[in-house]
């Protein structure tokens, strides 16, 4: 595996060159915090960052977006068929993302790309993206991804890992495309490989914070779903869907149709298990109208659901986002303990 | 592949009023471009989403059978947003159908079987082309006993009248229409609801007997106990169920049971792989 050295004097002219090749995507403030956005011309990534307030999942899939558009005037003789929006999949990258959300989009990439269909946007956003990393030094209190599959130095999902070495960062690159990238920003300089296994190892143990999820897949689904402690658990959730928001696993999405006039757009939008509009039946009847059955649900999919149906582990990956934005303190990290240890009363 | 969210043209060639209340109507589809049809072959109790651009989509169940070629079938009760507005469209209007979605009742493992459908209300659509299918002469051979309970809530809310009076004439398929009550002095069938009827006119349950049932809530909670008493194994009981859905494949994760996709993994389970779900609503 090749690994480059990149002086940072000659970072941001790389990242220049790379902008003719690439819609880049990276980590810049705004207000009073850290977000993924697309560079204008004159930004470059705010490699400093601890972690960004939401993940960079819209990169891929967008917070809304445009499936299809339509016509309903009479007149067009193509009046009510769906025609395919407009999309740009040329080249992009997102630069200095975190190993947790990178093993994030492995683990959604399971939901949009399966035998039967591939959704066709999420796919083709997330085939058009370079992923470059970079490894955690210093990782947040809330971060606990060396209990759920990942850790600071996760290569899984990304084309390039950036290791900050003071004056310059170490660059491996993992796939071809990543080779590419470095290429085409300039990047050529032989760098040093036996940097990352003791940095990685230092920067693991800076993770504290242990969450126990080893007996979960034995479980019996019913006794978890019908353990006594949901309705405790959930007593101070008030489902805003904060938790949802920002995670970057959540992926479900609602389709709406949007007119204006007689032209109009069929949008795909974030979606949130926290509402409960989200299952509520024409009938009126709704299986998840009360707050604990909605709650229940997250944590079940997230941590027993996802675990059973793939065998791949957690539909988490340690991210602590949730746990640091829950207005109600409600903390993942107790709930997959406490599902963990659970022992149904025989 | 295709893009699985992009909905087949279609134009509507029929509507019928199906009940006497005018709560659900029955809509004809044919496709715009001819070859669309083939690309939607579909199996008896699969579903589909009506798409109609401006609106929104809603999964219904197909009513129609494979076997009726040039035309696919569904009927709706005006109910939301999307419904409200097909039913106030006119033959020849504009729209657009996707899928067909979901698995189905799999009666190709059940040649030579006894079968039994039961259906209340106006899930008995996806029976209806079940029915029809098996009742082709080319199927209907393959097949021993063929029994069907249906009720309703009172005679004007049964479906497909015309049709099940021209079964009943046939000695190939017993069939026992049932209403909640009735006061027309000329109701000639059963009255009493499904679980009842079904208790008295069902076949034993035996290693070659399998149900298939779709209706609301109440009626499968009581069916159940009915068809356990009777004989027939948990892995003999085929259900239809419905979630609300948007996509219908997999993907935007508000259908779940448990791991289960109502959309793809259903829309029809064994009543074995239900009771390791868990039971929502509580």
């Amino acid at each position: 595996m090749k690994v480059i050295k990149i002086d940072k004097n000659i970072w941001a002219g790389g990242i220049d060159s790379l902008r003719s090749g690439y819609r880049l995507f990276g980590p810049v403030m705004q207000g009073d915090a850290h977000e993924y956005k697309e560079l204008t011309s004159d930004e470059t990534p705010d490699m400093a960052y601890t972690n960004t307030r939401l993940s960079p999942k819209s990169v891929v899939f967008p917070q809304s977006e445009p499936m299809f558009t339509y016509s309903l005037d009479e007149n067009n003789p193509e009046h009510h068929i769906l025609k395919d929006a407009p999309k740009d999949y040329s080249p992009r990258a997102v630069i200095g993302m975190r190993p947790c959300d990178a093993k994030a989009l492995s683990l959604v990439r399971m939901n949009f790309d399966t035998e039967e269909y591939r959704d066709p946007f999420w796919m083709n956003s997330y085939d058009a993206t370079t992923f470059v990393g970079l490894a955690c030094d210093s990782p947040c209190e809330t971060c606990f991804c060396t209990s759920a599959g990942c850790g600071p130095y996760h290569e899984e999902g990304f084309d390039v890992l950036l290791s900050d070495c003071g004056d310059a960062y170490e660059a491996k690159a993992l796939t071809e495309k990543g080779e590419k990238l470095l290429a085409a920003a300039g990047w050529t300089a032989e760098g040093d490989a036996s940097v990352f296994e003791p940095k990685k190892a230092e920067a693991e143990a800076k993770i504290v914070c242990k969450v126990e999820s080893s007996n979960l897949r034995g479980k019996n689904s019913l006794d978890l779903y019908d353990a006594p402690f949901w309705k405790e658990l959930s007593f101070a959730c008030i489902n805003c869907g904060t938790c949802t928001y920002a995670c970057p696993t959540c992926w479900c999405f609602d389709i709406q149709d949007e007119n204006k006039g007689t032209e109009g757009v069929r949008m795909r939008n974030w979606d949130s298990c926290m509402t409960s509009l989200f299952t509520l039946h024409g009938s009126g009847h709704n299986p998840r109208d009360q707050k604990h059955q909605r709650f229940r649900q997250r944590f079940m999919h997230k941590l027993k659901y996802f675990v059973d149906k793939y065998d791949k582990g957690l539909m988490c990956v340690g991210c602590g986002r949730c746990v640091q934005q829950c207005p109600a303190n409600i903390d993942i990290r107790t709930i997959c303990n406490k599902m963990n240890g659970y022992e149904a009363a025989s | 592949m295709q893009n699985p969210y992009k909905a087949y043209p279609v134009r509507i060639d029929d509507i019928q009023v199906a009940t006497a209340d005018k709560t659900l109507r029955t809509f004809k589809f044919v496709f715009l471009n001819p070859e669309d049809e083939e690309k939607f072959s579909y199996h008896v109790g699969q579903f589909a989403e009506l798409s109609i651009p401006g609106q929104g989509e809603i999964p219904i169940g197909i009513a129609s059978s494979p076997s009726e070629k040039g035309f696919v079938m569904f009927t709706v009760f005006r109910t939301g947003k999307v419904t409200s507005h097909l039913h106030n469209m006119k033959v020849g209007d504009i729209m657009g159908l996707r899928g067909p979605l979901g698995n189905w009742y799999p009666i190709e493992n059940l040649e030579g079987k006894n079968i039994v459908i039961i259906g209340a209300g106006f899930a008995f659509t996806t029976l209806r082309s079940t029915i029809k299918y098996l009742l082709e002469p080319e199927n209907r051979k393959r097949y021993g006993r063929l029994d069907v309970i249906y009720g309703a809530r009172n005679p004007g809310m049964i479906l497909y009248k015309d049709e099940l009076v021209e079964w009943e004439k046939r000695d190939d398929i017993n069939l026992n229409l049932t209403v909640d009550g009735t006061d027309d002095p000329d109701w000639k069938y059963h009255t009493g609801f499904v679980p009842t009827i079904t208790e008295t006119q069902a076949p034993q349950g035996d290693d070659d007997t399998y149900a298939i049932l779709c209706g609301p809530p109440m009626m499968l909670k009581f069916t159940k106990p009915v068809l356990d008493k009777l004989g027939y194994q948990a892995d003999h009981i085929f259900m239809s169920l419905e979630n609300r859905m948007k996509c219908g494949i997999g993907m935007c994760g508000r259908c779940n049971i448990g791991k289960e996709l109502v959309c793809k993994d259903g829309p029809v389970f064994t009543l074995d792989k239900l009771n390791e779900m868990p039971e929502e609503d509580q």
